[in-house]
């Protein structure tokens, strides 16, 4: 590690600690009413299923929130974000009245000067839900 | 399906759209986001997903929006958004290609104010067979 004016040097392969998100039906009401997206897939179990999912599925935004939350926490608040990027690859299912996780990692994969980029992992029930997801900060 | 002539097309937004603090206020309560001075890196999805969809809808357009699944998102930001910013959001539908019978739309939309590019965004949508 180099001392750089107090701060440490942010090396290439370096993980950041794990978090944990909890989503429930609740958070899904309060992302629609803020995001604006009330398809009722995300709100109504009945409907979700008559379009073929196995229940009430989180918004794919709303896990990008969550994860885009961890990284302005590591970054230092939400104007550190330069781009930020993931595939929807499985849905967060939400059943009712129940806490569902998003755990969220990262490990540093690019530094250049002061952009750093970070592969995302997030993760829910132990399936992967974000694909090829990165954000690149400016720290 | 989507008409095929409508690849490459911009459109631009008819209104002007301005950030309210209560709306900043709303999206950072939903992830715990105590510094509201600012809106977090996703809240323009809230400007560009409605327009999208306003667009795609269109019938001269012809994308279903009821069988639409979110397929990916980027984000490219130029500098954070604030509330009383006023944005005009012009949409460019990128790509359209048609694998095992679903539909995949990318539409790029790009936040100006004023002649101030503040963020591009590309959203891709799947219309499910």
């Amino acid at each position: 590690m180099v001392n750089l004016g107090g701060k440490s040097m942010i090396e290439v392969g370096a993980v950041l600690d794990e978090k944990v998100f909890y989503v429930n039906r609740a958070l899904l009401k309060s992302y629609a009413d803020a995001s604006g997206d009330q398809n009722p897939i995300h709100q109504n179990e009945e409907f979700a299923v008559s379009v073929g999912l196995p229940n009430v599925i989180a918004h794919g935004m709303l896990t990008m929130a969550l994860v885009g939350k961890y990284v302005t926490d590591w970054a230092g608040g939400s104007a550190a974000v330069r781009e930020y990027s993931a595939r929807f690859v499985k849905p967060v299912i939400v059943p009712a009245d129940q806490n569902v996780d998003l755990t969220v990692s990262a490990t540093v994969s690019e530094v250049d000067g002061e952009r750093i980029t970070l592969t995302l992992s997030a993760t829910s029930a132990g399936v992967k839900v974000l694909g090829m997801a990165k954000a690149v900060v400016v720290k | 399906m989507l008409n095929p002539d409508s690849v490459g097309r911009t459109f631009e937004g008819a209104d002007f759209v301005t950030v309210k603090q209560s709306e900043i206020d709303a999206f950072c309560s939903v992830i715990s986001e105590t510094n509201t001075t600012i809106a977090p890196p996703t809240f323009s999805i809230r400007i560009t997903l409605d327009q999208s969809q306003e667009i795609l809808s269109n019938p001269e357009i012809g994308l279903d929006w009821t069988r639409v699944v979110h397929g990916d998102q980027r984000f490219e930001l130029k500098r954070p958004i604030v509330a009383g910013d006023t944005f005009k959001c012009s949409s460019t539908i990128e790509n359209y290609k048609v694998a095992a019978g679903n539909e995949i739309v990318t539409v790029r939309s790009d936040l100006h104010s004023g002649s101030e590019l503040v963020a591009s965004t590309w959203s891709t949508l799947v219309v499910r067979a």
